[in-house]
């Protein structure tokens, strides 16, 4: 306690002489002028946004998705136009559902690499240094991921379905009610931001950015691929449930066109997706604070 | 609001670290003090990084505990402002900039964005702040490193083997750093596998082989009581040579090519028999052996001590093939 040199602060190079910063002087050890501040979730959240926007693949995932929703939703929108059935009384919504389909493997990919890449790199020991409290990160990049993935998808989904219906107003299309406008955007863009939180949580318990995201893309793909090779009479209950709860299968339910007639419908697949993010959350949780980092 | 005055100390007990059979940190107990540097010693493998990921709360001990200010780590929270850690080189994202790196950091801690300006500038990266960290080269890694760990400017700071990498210019800005942090009274924490780096920089010497604590003691203690001088001497008349010394009790080891070593600083007295007894000497030098040695003679030591007195059912011979091979990759 009495070491000599825990007397001399007037040693602190020029960084550090804040002004203010004198009277702390009398005690033993360093006192900095720092004030102590009592950080809590907002502090995490900003950190994870900072984080989220100051790196190349956000850009690259989001720009690829938004071309991908914008330009396949045009494309079609311009195939159906000059169709001569065009859409028999259909709502031109449901066009936005291959964009959004093939743009959702980008959100798999960030929501992958907000977690993974951390490990790939060496971040997440930096970051749980700087943060112990290990929910609180999670917590924070749960949030500043679904929130950017949320207002993309909306913004994206929206323009396409505004472009859709101008598009094919005159073409005997069915003009949509509030409630598949509110589907058809909102909807399908919490549904995407959902699987793409679920994506990050799996990134969270993989700890492998290439392995999750195969996880992610295959967890998408598979149910419908192995439907289709399920043959046998006595497997038609597995064939149908397979294809009726295929992600692909729950997206078209947002446009009332589901691909099947039993199944889900109206807002069950955001239900079915909430319950899934929640019990990976409380996995990738539990793990996160068992395991080392 | 000021912080309260209790010192920075870091106290381990009885601290633990089990990988399956493997055992990495044995029951260590010690206690960092302020004000001085304390050098964290052992040859690679024996535990220092294990030990501090255990003291800034990333890997859980399997027994045992550590405190800072009597505190977890996890209990702190805004840890940066009291702890500010080295660790790894390069644990960050390559595509981020510098700038970006340290505020995300500053943020999590609630720190005034304008810390990332003056610790930029403090390890002379203000140049390379808006350039991505993948460029940089090992220097800069380590000085982006001690950045982040002066952000907060905190009370105890823990490098884990800062001059790795860095040029002579680099080695000696962190010494003096290093010292200059100590003496305005902060904690410093610094491991290294390098007893004659230690030397310069640490006041205050904890040693650690095999994850066990060896030795726990001040930097002049250490000197004083592990560093053997001795005496080399050359003759052509080694025999006469070695029964006029025998006659006159001083005993003499031979170490090959006709070199005799005799222990304690006793050149004179054996210049003056050899010309008593008209030996011709070729060779009478007095020797210090290097800290380096003492060391290495301390590491040793415990390995022995591991194969004939330990009890442990785990086989003693594979674990001392392990250390050397560690120590010479070293």
């Amino acid at each position: 306690m009495s070491s000599p040199q825990s007397q001399m602060p007037q040693a602190a190079p020029a960084w550090q002489a804040a002004p203010g910063s004198a009277p702390h002087a009398g005690g033993p050890g360093y006192t900095s002028p720092i004030p102590i501040v009592r950080t809590h979730l907002g502090n995490a959240i900003a950190s994870e946004w900072t984080k989220i926007r100051s790196v190349r693949s956000t850009l690259w995932t989001l720009g690829v998705f938004v071309l991908l929703v914008i330009g396949i939703g045009t494309l079609t929108g311009v195939v159906v136009a000059n169709s001569d059935p065009a859409l028999g009384g259909e709502s031109p919504l449901g066009l936005g559902f291959f964009g959004l389909l093939l743009g959702s493997m980008c959100i798999i990919t960030l929501g992958v690499l907000t977690t993974a890449s951390e490990y790939g790199t060496g971040m997440i020991r930096t970051t749980m240094v700087a943060c112990p409290s290990r929910g609180r990160v999670l917590a924070a990049k749960a949030v500043v991921f679904f929130l950017t993935a949320f207002v993309v998808t909306l913004v994206s989904a929206s323009l396409v379905a505004f472009l859709h219906v101008a598009m094919l107003e005159g073409d005997g299309a069915k003009s949509p009610s509030g409630g598949e406008w509110l589907k058809g955007t909102v909807g399908i863009s919490l549904y995407i931001a959902l699987l793409g939180l679920l994506s990050l949580l799996v990134g969270s318990m993989i700890r492998h950015s290439a392995g999750a995201i195969t996880i992610m893309i295959g967890a998408v793909l598979a149910p419908l691929v192995i439907a289709l090779f399920m043959f046998s009479e006595s497997l038609q209950g597995v064939r149908d449930a397979l294809f009726e709860y295929s992600i692909p299968n729950q997206l078209s339910v947002f446009y009332s066109n589901s691909l099947s007639q039993s199944g889900p419908s109206g807002w069950d697949p955001l239900w079915i997706m909430l319950g899934a993010t929640a019990v990976a959350f409380a996995g990738a949780f539990a793990l996160l604070e068992k395991r080392d980092v | 609001m000021s912080r309260s005055s209790v010192a920075g100390m870091i106290e381990l007990e009885g601290l633990t670290k089990r990988y399956g059979e493997k055992v990495a940190v044995n029951n260590l107990s010690f206690t960092v003090r302020p004000g001085i540097v304390t050098g964290f010693l052992g040859p690679n493998g024996a535990g220092k990084s294990t030990t501090m990921r255990m003291i800034l709360g990333l890997d859980h001990p399997t027994a045992g505990d550590v405190r800072i200010d009597g505190k977890h780590y996890e209990q702190l929270k805004d840890p940066l402002t009291y702890i500010g850690a080295l660790l790894e080189a390069k644990a960050w994202h390559g595509g981020r900039t510098a700038y970006n790196h340290l505020l995300c950091l500053a943020q999590s801690n609630g720190i005034p964005s304008g810390r990332v300006r003056d610790v930029l500038e403090t390890v002379g990266l203000t140049a390379v702040a808006k350039k991505k960290t993948k460029g940089f080269s090992m220097g800069m890694g380590q000085r982006l490193g001690i950045a982040a760990a002066l952000l907060g400017d905190p009370r105890i700071l823990m490098f884990d083997e800062p001059v790795n990498g860095l040029d002579p210019e680099g080695i000696h800005w962190i010494r003096t750093l290093m010292k200059s942090l100590a003496a305005q009274g902060r904690t410093v924490f610094v491991s290294s596998h390098l007893m004659s780096e230690m030397a310069l920089t640490a006041e205050h010497l904890v040693v650690i082989g095999q994850g066990r604590l060896l030795a726990d003691t001040s930097m002049a203690d250490f000197i004083a009581r592990n560093s053997r001088s001795y005496v080399r001497v050359r003759s052509p008349q080694r025999e006469r040579l070695l029964d006029v010394l025998h006659q006159a009790g001083i005993v003499t080891v031979e170490s090959g090519d006709g070199v005799l070593e005799v222990d304690g600083g006793k050149a004179e007295r054996i210049g003056e028999l050899a010309a008593q007894h008209r030996i011709t000497l070729h060779e009478l030098s007095p020797q210090q052996a290097s800290l380096e040695e003492a060391f290495m003679q301390l590491t040793a030591e415990s390995v022995e001590y591991h194969a004939h007195s330990e009890t442990s059912p785990a086989s003693p011979e594979p674990a001392r093939q392990q250390w050397g091979d560690g120590w010479k990759r070293g």
